[in-house]
């Protein structure tokens, strides 16, 4: 029975599989983290550790982001807001005296759900570049809300009198425990939204952002997975907001502004959307350049666009993306080659890439350079354009509100 | 006298002056395969979008197993039996061929709102699955990416979704469509096996496989059904054959 024989594999898959490749790349992350406070202790200051905490919260956002870029094709340029209302939502519980795990943290998680159902049942019913729209308009939204929070600080924003407490004690102080929490929940979530991007629910989200006239003509109603795909994601950004505030003791409105949403994204499409060691990777190397490039020069983000240029030009798929290529160039060349010319030939090869490195390295501290002093002519002579693309800016939201505002009387009508 | 699956009364549509939809009457007979042909233009694209909940019609009714669906969207429809291919091929592209297939059968077994197993090893939904893909031949592609199948498979594996979710009504909107002549002869094969055992509503160009496949056919012209019965009936029609077999040969 040859077709019965074809049948099976497709059916069954027998042994439980080894780890893939890329969840081979993500233990080794997070090995790679949990390793991270024994080199930071040789260091005289706790430096180190303060980047791999905001490191390791900013991976479990971009995480919750990946589940609606990667799974459900729904680029959220508002998903910063859940940070905000998240570490808004504990630190507010806190400063009435309320700053217990069991209160706090349900608190922040209960708002930020609350927030991507009341949201996103208007954000799903748009694609494209409208849901784009709409999600930056309710986090300005959030973002306006929060600046006139007159007894929480309004502009300034709100300090949190403690870090959250737990069993009564403050045993999140230490910084040890607080990394090895946001760890332990960075791992968590990437288990979590692994589970459920394969699981039948985010089949249907993954399938709704390949085919939705055929996920529709099978049967399934496009907006109420979305939806869900939204609250869920909202939630888990709502928890790295809760670590955030926890680790800054402090909660302002420029948490949700729509540059972190911005910068979310990037860390995203930086690491390689489609994976998830890929946005976590972003989220890495989105904060080590913003370190090092912020060293150099305060005007890092000269250099930083043009490595997300180059980025976007030469390595679509982002850092997941180059790893995929590469492997798939080293297992095409194993196949190639003979064992004994490989050798050569990797050896030969081995010492043209070093060469290249250091030519590479010339470069980019020659360009680093140049870009510093052209920062400094170009900050004289942009300073008109400047003031001209700061009011463009501060009217972008006025303009998205119109936006939303017209699409929400248009659907009160429908 | 059969039991009518599917009845459209007095459907209406335009776009703008447009009148695709003209107070069209039809009834689809259980177990019967029933053809709509017509000239470019004619509003089978439409009528079958309408029916199939992709298009609101402006006025009439369109009633399946004695419900009122008019107002129903596609999904809702798809519950209750509809099941469609389109002219312009709808797959998924990133999935595996099995996996469209095993899409369609998880619609119809159980809540999508199951947030921790692996869809991707439900052994009674690839079952079906594979049941439905060599239905059309299809099986020794089953892990194949529906956007990597060439046309006549992507149209077969359309028909194999189709098929997945135990349909009332199959509703085909040109199967044939850019399809080669070997590839033509294997779709009207298939189909001629499913014959009988669905509701087959077929909008089709090619009339040696009408022909072949209709045991009713409608003639839709400007919006209008100006005959429906039988092949030989509608073949030897004068009507028909001023408005549109008349071009064609």
């Amino acid at each position: 029975m040859p077709r019965a024989r074809r049948a099976i594999p497709a059916v069954a898959p027998k042994a439980p599989p080894a780890l893939t490749f890329d969840q081979r790349l993500a233990a080794g992350l997070f090995v790679l983290l949990a390793l991270l406070p024994l080199l930071s202790r040789g260091i005289a200051s706790s430096y180190l550790l303060l980047v791999g905490e905001r490191v390791v919260i900013f991976a479990i956002a971009a995480l919750s982001l990946e589940l609606l870029i990667g799974a459900g094709g729904l680029v959220s340029f508002g998903h910063a807001a859940f940070l905000g209302i998240g570490a808004y939502a504990a630190g507010i519980v806190a400063s009435h005296g309320h700053g217990t795990l069991s209160i706090a943290l349900p608190a922040a998680l209960a708002t930020s759900a609350l927030f991507a159902l009341a949201t996103g049942a208007i954000a799903v019913r748009t694609r494209g570049v409208y849901f784009i729209m709409i999600t930056l308009a309710f986090a300005q939204m959030a973002f306006f809300i929060a600046t006139s929070l007159a007894p929480y600080g309004g502009d300034d924003g709100l300090t949190w009198p403690t870090r959250t407490m737990l069993w009564g004690r403050p045993l999140l102080k230490d910084q040890l425990t607080f990394f090895y929490l946001c760890l332990a929940l960075l791992i968590a979530s990437y288990l979590g939204v692994g589970r459920l991007i394969a699981s039948r629910f985010g089949r249907v989200l993954r399938g709704l952002k390949d085919n939705e006239t055929r996920m529709q003509a099978i049967g399934f109603a496009p907006h109420l997975y979305r939806l869900t795909a939204y609250v869920i994601a909202g939630t888990l950004c709502g928890l790295a907001g809760f670590l955030l505030g926890n680790q800054a003791e402090f909660v302002s409105p420029a948490y949700m502004h729509w540059q972190r949403s911005g910068e979310l994204i990037i860390m995203v499409l930086l690491g390689g959307t489609g994976t998830l060691y890929g946005p976590m990777l972003g989220a890495l190397a989105f904060l080590l350049l913003e370190e090092t490039l912020s060293r150099l020069t305060e005007h890092w983000k000269v250099m930083l666009g043009p490595a997300l240029v180059l980025i976007a030009l030469f390595a679509s798929g982002g850092i997941a993306g180059a790893i995929a290529a590469w492997r798939q160039r080293r297992a095409m060349g194993a196949r190639l080659a003979l064992p004994l010319a490989r050798r050569h030939r990797l050896g030969a090869a081995r010492k043209g890439s070093r060469s290249w490195r250091r030519a590479g390295l010339r470069l980019l501290s020659r360009t680093a350079r140049g870009l510093r002093r052209g920062a400094d002519a170009a900050r004289a002579a942009c300073a008109p354009a400047k003031t001209a693309l700061g009011r463009g800016l501060q009217a972008l939201p006025s303009l998205a509100e119109r936006r939303l505002k017209a699409t929400v009387v248009r659907w009160w009508r429908e | 006298m059969k039991r009518a699956v599917l009845q459209l009364d007095a459907l209406t549509k335009s776009f703008g002056a447009l009148r695709v939809a003209d107070a069209i009457g039809l009834e689809i007979l259980a177990g019967e395969t029933h053809a709509i042909i017509g000239p470019n233009g004619a509003g089978k694209t439409s009528l079958i979008n309408q029916i199939s909940g992709a298009l609101a019609p402006d006025a009439g009714r369109i009633v399946f197993d004695g419900r009122d669906v008019t107002q129903m969207s596609m999904a809702a429809r798809a519950h209750l039996g509809f099941a469609r291919s389109f002219q312009i091929t709808q797959v998924l592209p990133h999935f595996s061929a099995l996996e469209n297939v095993a899409l369609a059968v998880q619609a119809r077994s159980g809540s999508s709102f199951r947030f921790w197993q692996a869809a991707a090893g439900e052994a009674n939904l690839n079952r079906v699955a594979v049941r439905s893909l060599e239905t059309v031949e299809l099986a020794e592609r089953a892990d194949t990416p529906a956007g990597s199948l060439s046309h006549g498979e992507k149209r077969r594996l359309e028909i194999a979704i189709a098929l997945a979710h135990a349909p009332k009504l199959l509703l085909l909107d040109e199967p044939m469509a850019g399809a080669g002549s070997e590839e033509t002869r294997r779709l009207v094969a298939t189909l001629k096996s499913l014959k009988g055992r669905y509701s087959i509503l077929l909008v089709e160009h090619d009339m040696q496989a009408v022909f072949a496949l209709a045991d009713r056919i409608s003639v839709l012209v400007a919006g209008r059904i100006i005959a429906t019965g039988e092949p030989q009936v509608v073949r030897a029609d004068p009507a028909v054959r001023a408005a549109y077999l008349g071009e064609a040969t």
